[in-house]
């Protein structure tokens, strides 16, 4: 079955690969010339500046002639949608089987992939909870994304391409979850990197488009420098990278030095931290954060699916993993406490002011990934992956919700051009405020009854209280003001698209029209995993019965108690995240629906913190300025004075010049000249050997 | 397989073709295909015999195999040929490239054809008989003589700038070459075989070990190229026509690799353990220089010609790690790069044979009008760039984990040509495939040929089933590799012993 759950994905890639392949072929233009000339090229310079906005205004197919579709577009939706929906519902019987039945964990080894001395990988599924939590994840989102992006991507020629595309996506995301060695996640870490990037790229005209997936797959090769590492550390120390043999072997190695560049090290802590490396890339945490807000640049549902709901969260899950190795090193944990507490907040800030509808999701999402990182890094293993789990339902509703509205907008994704559409698309809107419920977090403090995001934030943060390691109370007080914010950002979103007139040009505010079923139904699917998940799982991912749902998948060590501590926080912790959601939907009503004009009197008044905060903090501007043009620089200086001036200059070149009058002649003689090289190198060789031979043989 | 000289038919067999073909004398269309279809079938046939060694190859058996020995025994320069597990995969690699190679040629050579193909089939003999030479002196031959075709192959077909590069191509490797025959000629002497297999069991004195050392250094580094002798490549590559691209690449490159496992680490391996610090940093510098200057080429074959020699860098760096992954990750990586690197020459050439310019500026948006030649393009930077799933992956992998075990510097600066690979190899990509077609003279680009498909079709299966399934290549090396680093660590404990300090850190 597990198989089945995971290769059924690739065989939607495949088929829908081949007729994307085959339908690309077939409907290349035909070369200029002839009567066709005319046509072919107003049609490529109309391709062209449509693509060239395609996600903000160039969708509008009402006014021109679109591309054709490629042939067999249905055939490869029907059958990439069709196969993941069979995995999803084969995930959910795994999940209620292995997570609420008695299995233990398993291991089921499909081929050999490479041996090599020691070193032993296989293709193999590790199937425990943790791998059915993220199986049920992963499934879901990207059935229910497949679905909706029969919808939303009814107007593209491409659509064959996409749903390839987005099928490859979903089978590196399973065999990342399920591998069963790390080299297994690293091939799933990598796959989905190679998925994200093509559909960063999907609209590959737009040089925008371009530049954001080269940056994303790039930034991402920064953690995975990390992440190899690591592996090559860990198999080291443990002789294995299998993660059964690692997790048998921590006694072992715990206490243990390792040597790394300048210096004697613990080893766990040393390998944590280059692992943890790895998954702040995936994960955009701060400091290699910058690629997902520009990941945007693809279409919404790839944003919904790899940059919300699953492969960010891949580092989460990847901690979460090695929870019996990070649980042995209180050093890696502090700083997985510290960059998620540090993401939250950071994250946030930046999202308070972002005016695009999709960055706005983007930076709650980095935001929030923060969170789970701060659940992980003070121990409370089970409460990151609950956020994990939840988050997955109500953002990526949140994002195919604006999906809808940036639909109904005509590719609109600027807020201030929204405004009013509450009526307009009455369903939208109340998906989205479900949405931002479950996100804010609201539910009644001191009980279990909530939205989705009630309460697994509040999870994290009352275990941020309770946690013993040196930053968790500075990280449960980011967190709190990271909740307020949060609160503002996602009130601030429904009121500017929502609520007050539209600031849309009068065109596309009277062809502002519903979406069709297809975007509903995934919608309402995920509306009711934003109300229910927390709910109905509490109890099995953090509360009373999780020891016989995780089952060991998740490791606490004997002085880990954070589960018990964080229930036993003061009513005062548990109430502060409502309290500041309530301060944030506060504020955002009154900058937004009281008085409008207050924002930008705001900004104005303090011109600095504005512009800080909607430069990002200026991480694009640094980073350009420390590496990108650096690494130009000294690639040319190398090339031409390291390669030209000195090595050629003092090598070849410089013999050259001595004999520049033969050189002038050669010029003359052309391939003449060749021959006789190549004469005098057989006479050489030949002398040589007959040399050789007779005054070898005395 | 008594009785069926493989070894020696597979090496020959391209000359005899070449034979055939100085017989053809006509001039006209007909006589002209017809060398081209004589030198396609010569090709294919030497790759089906080629098959016969593979079958007869027993990969639990560490020493030399299919062995032939002609001339005087035990005396100076017989012919001894024998294939190990290290290089029966380079002589399947080379017989399996040579048919792509003059499909390749089939079209965009249309001068001296009847030269140009007997350049081609000599050079597949020496190329073959290099890896399958056990004997010092005809290895020396097959070596050295193996530059004489490609030197034409370059100065006659080459590009504008062809007199240059063949000149400086024959600089470099002279001077590399003429080191190498001295220290042949003091093994002789010292030892009193030319017989590999008896030169390695031969102790060389420690002192001399470091001579002898250095001056096969010299004409291996040249050939890799390790940095800083690599500046002959990229002039070679830009100037060579695709095919021989494709054979300097896929081929030549590796015999420096193959001389170092073949030579350096058996014969002498106490001036490998010593000096592997040194190999180290020359591969360390080679990755990330060469990465960096890749990032800033404006011409597409020089581009992946700068990321040859980086990628050149992982597989020096493995053999000197002296232990089985990166001994291992080595010859994987040196095979895995003969098909990508290979592969990526030709997508060049394609767009070249369109075009007939290599500047990147010159395309952009070829994806709009050649859908599969940038599904194509697209396989093959993944796996340039190291993507598991494809065989760049396994070779980089091994190597980097075998550097980790030695010294962990070495490992985190070889890793960063993870990082700069992507953004090299993408940022190739996305200004020739991806983008607007806006150029006027590409809009007429015509998309894969039949021809084309099925050079480039096979390549992409095999750099995909080697990515998932690399067992048939590592299999086939391991016990030769097993058996290799047991004599050098035996030969390097007896040194330690003898020296009785035994203070030199034990290597995994």
């Amino acid at each position: 079955m597990y198989s089945l759950i995971v290769f059924l994905p690739l065989i939607g890639f495949l088929v829908a690969g081949a007729i994307a392949l085959w339908g690309a072929a077939a409907t290349v233009p035909a070369p200029e010339g002839g009567h066709d000339a005319h046509g072919q090229a107003a049609h490529d310079d109309h391709a062209a500046a449509s693509h060239g906005d395609h996600d903000d205004h160039g969708h509008d197919d009402h006014h021109h002639a679109v591309e054709p579709a490629a042939p067999g577009s249905r055939v490869a939706e029907l059958v990439t949608t069709g196969l993941l929906f069979v995995s999803a519902i084969l995930s959910w019987v795994a999940f209620i089987s292995v997570g609420f039945g008695e299995h233990e964990t398993q291991s089921i080894r499909v081929l050999t992939w490479f041996t090599s001395g020691a070193m032993q990988v296989d293709w193999a599924f590790r199937v425990d909870t943790l791998t059915v939590v993220m199986l049920v994840v992963v499934n879901t989102v990207s059935s229910l994304v497949h679905l909706y992006s029969i919808g939303y991507m009814a107007d593209d020629p491409d659509r064959p391409r996409f749903f390839a595309y987005l099928s490859l996506f979903t089978f590196a995301m399973l065999m990342l979850v399920t591998a069963d060695n790390l080299v297994q996640m690293f091939f799933g870490w990598e796959g989905v990197g190679l998925a994200s990037y093509l559909l960063i790229g999907f609209w590959y005209k737009k040089p925008s488009a371009s530049a954001a997936a080269i940056k994303a797959f790039v930034v991402n090769r920064v953690g995975d420098f990390g992440f190899m590492l690591g592996i090559f550390g860990i198999f080291v120390m443990f002789g294995t990278i299998s993660l059964s043999d690692i997790f048998a072997n921590t006694a072992t190695v715990q206490g243990k030095t390792l040597h790394f560049l300048w210096g004697d090290w613990d080893a766990i802590t040393v390998i944590c931290l280059l692992l943890f490396m790895g998954a702040c890339g995936k994960s955009a945490q701060f400091l290699l954060h910058t690629w997902l807000p520009d990941a945007m640049e693809g279409p919404t549902p790839v944003s919904a699916l790899i940059h919300a709901a699953t492969m960010v969260t891949a580092g989460v899950f990847m901690v979460a993993r090695l929870s019996p190795l990070f649980d042995l090193s209180p050093t890696a944990l502090t700083v997985v406490t510290l960059v998620g507490a540090v993401t939250a907040f950071f994250a946030a800030t930046v999202g308070l002011v972002q005016n695009d509808i999709k960055r706005v999701i983007a930076y709650s999402t980095c935001s929030q990934l923060g969170y789970m990182f701060v659940a992980l890094g003070v121990g409370a293993y089970g409460a990151g992956v609950f956020h994990l789990f939840t988050h997955a339902f109500f953002k990526a509703l949140l994002f195919l919700g604006a999906g809808s509205v940036i639909m109904a907008s005509h590719h609109e994704q600027d807020m201030r051009a929204m405004g009013g559409l509450r009526n307009k698309i009455p369903l939208t809107f109340w998906a989205m405020l479900l949405g931002t419920l479950a996100i804010t977090g609201v539910g009644i403090p001191g009980t279990e009854i909530g939205f989705a995001g009630f309460l697994s934030k509040d999870a994290i943060i009352e275990s941020a209280f309770a946690g013993h390691n040196p930053v968790s109370g500075l990280a449960a007080v980011l967190l709190v003001i990271a909740a307020g914010f949060t609160s503002f950002y996602s009130w601030r979103l429904i009121f500017l698209t929502f609520f007050g007139r539209s600031r849309a040009p009068k065109d596309v505010w009277d062809h502002a029209e519903e979406s069709p079923p297809v975007v509903l139904i995934p919608l309402g699917v995920l509306s009711l995993g934003a109300v229910l998940a927390g709910m109905v799982f509490y109890g099995a991912y953090v509360g009373e019965a999780q020891a016989e749902f995780w089952k060991g998948a998740l490791f606490y060590g004997p002085d880990n108690h954070i589960l018990h501590a964080m229930h036993e926080v003061s009513f005062l912790v548990k109430a502060s995240p409502f309290i500041a959601m309530l301060v944030g939907l506060a504020v955002a009503y009154w900058f937004y629906i009281l008085s409008p004009a207050l924002p930008r009197k705001l900004a104005a008044a303090l011109p600095w913190l504005y512009r800080f905060l909607l430069n990002k903090w200026y991480f694009d501007e640094l980073y350009d300025f420390i590496f990108v043009r650096p690494a130009f620089a000294i690639g040319r200086l190398f090339w031409k004075t390291g390669d030209g001036a000195i090595i050629d200059g003092l090598g070849p070149n410089g013999i050259a010049a001595r004999v520049q009058d033969v050189t002038a002649r050669v010029v003359r003689l052309q391939t003449g000249y060749v021959y006789h090289y190549a004469f005098a190198m057989v006479i050489g060789v030949a002398a040589l050997i007959t040399w050789a031979m007779f005054a070898g043989g005395h | 397989m008594s009785g069926m000289p493989l070894l020696t038919l597979t090496t020959f067999l391209p000359l005899a073709g070449a034979l055939f073909i100085l017989m053809i004398r006509a001039q006209d269309e007909a006589a002209i295909l017809n060398i081209r279809r004589v030198a396609l079938y010569t090709t294919i046939a030497t790759f089906l015999v080629s098959i016969g060694i593979w079958t007869g190859f027993d990969p639990k058996n560490p020493g030399f195999q299919l062995t032939e020995t002609a001339g005087w025994s035990g005396s100076f320069f017989a012919y001894r040929m024998g294939v190990d597990g290290i290089s029966i995969l380079f002589v399947l690699l080379t017989t399996f490239l040579m048919p792509f190679c003059i499909l390749a040629s089939w079209e965009s050579v249309q001068v001296r054809v009847k030269e140009y193909m007997i350049a081609f089939l000599v050079l597949e003999t020496l190329m073959v008989g290099v890896f399958c030479a056990t004997d010092l002196v005809l290895f020396y031959v097959f070596f050295e003589g193996g530059l004489i075709p490609m030197f034409l192959i370059i100065g006659i077909w080459g590009g504008q700038r062809r007199v240059y590069a063949s000149y400086k191509f024959f600089l470099y490797t002279l001077a590399g070459s003429v080191l190498m025959m001295l220290a042949v000629m003091a093994m002789y002497w010292e030892s009193g075989t030319t017989d590999i297999t008896e030169l390695v069991n031969h102790p060389f004195p420690a002192s001399m070990q470091w001579w002898l050392w250095f001056a096969f250094f010299a004409s291996f580094a040249v050939k890799m190229p390790m940095w800083p002798v690599h500046t002959w490549l990229p002039d070679a590559h830009v100037e060579a026509p695709t095919a021989g691209s494709v054979l300097l690449a896929a081929i030549l490159l590796k015999m420096g690799g193959y001389g170092f496992l073949r030579f350096s680490l058996p014969m002498f391996p106490l001036a490998s353990y010593d000096l592997a610090p040194f190999i180290f940093t020359l591969s360390v510098v080679a990755i990330v220089y060469t990465s960096l200057v890749a990032l800033v080429q404006e011409d597409m074959k020089k581009l992946i010609a700068y990321s040859s020699v980086a990628h050149m860098g992982y597989v020096t760096m493995g053999i000197f790690t002296l232990n089985t992954q990166g001994l291992q990750g080595a010859v994987f990586q040196m095979f895995s790069h003969g098909l990508v690197s290979g592969a990526l020459f030709l997508c060049v050439g394609v767009v070249y044979d369109r075009l007939h310019t290599r500047e990147i500026a010159a395309y952009g948006g070829l994806v709009n009008r050649m859908p599969a030649y940038a599904t194509v393009f697209m396989v093959m930077t993944m796996a340039n760039v190291g993507l598991p799933g494809t065989s760049g992956f396994i070779g980089e992998f091994l190597t980097l984990s075998a550097a980790f075990q030695v010294n962990t510097w070495v490992a985190a600066f070889a890793a960063l040509g993870v990082i700069l690979s992507a953004a090299y190899a993408l940022w190739l990509f996305r200004r020739v495939v991806w983008g607007a077609l806006t150029k006027a003279n590409l809009k007429a680009m015509m998309d894969l040929s039949p021809r084309e498909v099925a050079i480039l079709a096979p390549l992409v299966v095999l750099v995909i089933l080697f990515g998932v399934y690399p067992l048939p290549v590592l299999d086939a090396t391991a016990a030769s590799v097993e058996a290799l680093l047991r004599s050098v660590h035996a030969a390097i404990d007896a040194a330690n012993a003898t020296a009785s300090a035994g203070s030199l850190p034990l290597i995994r």
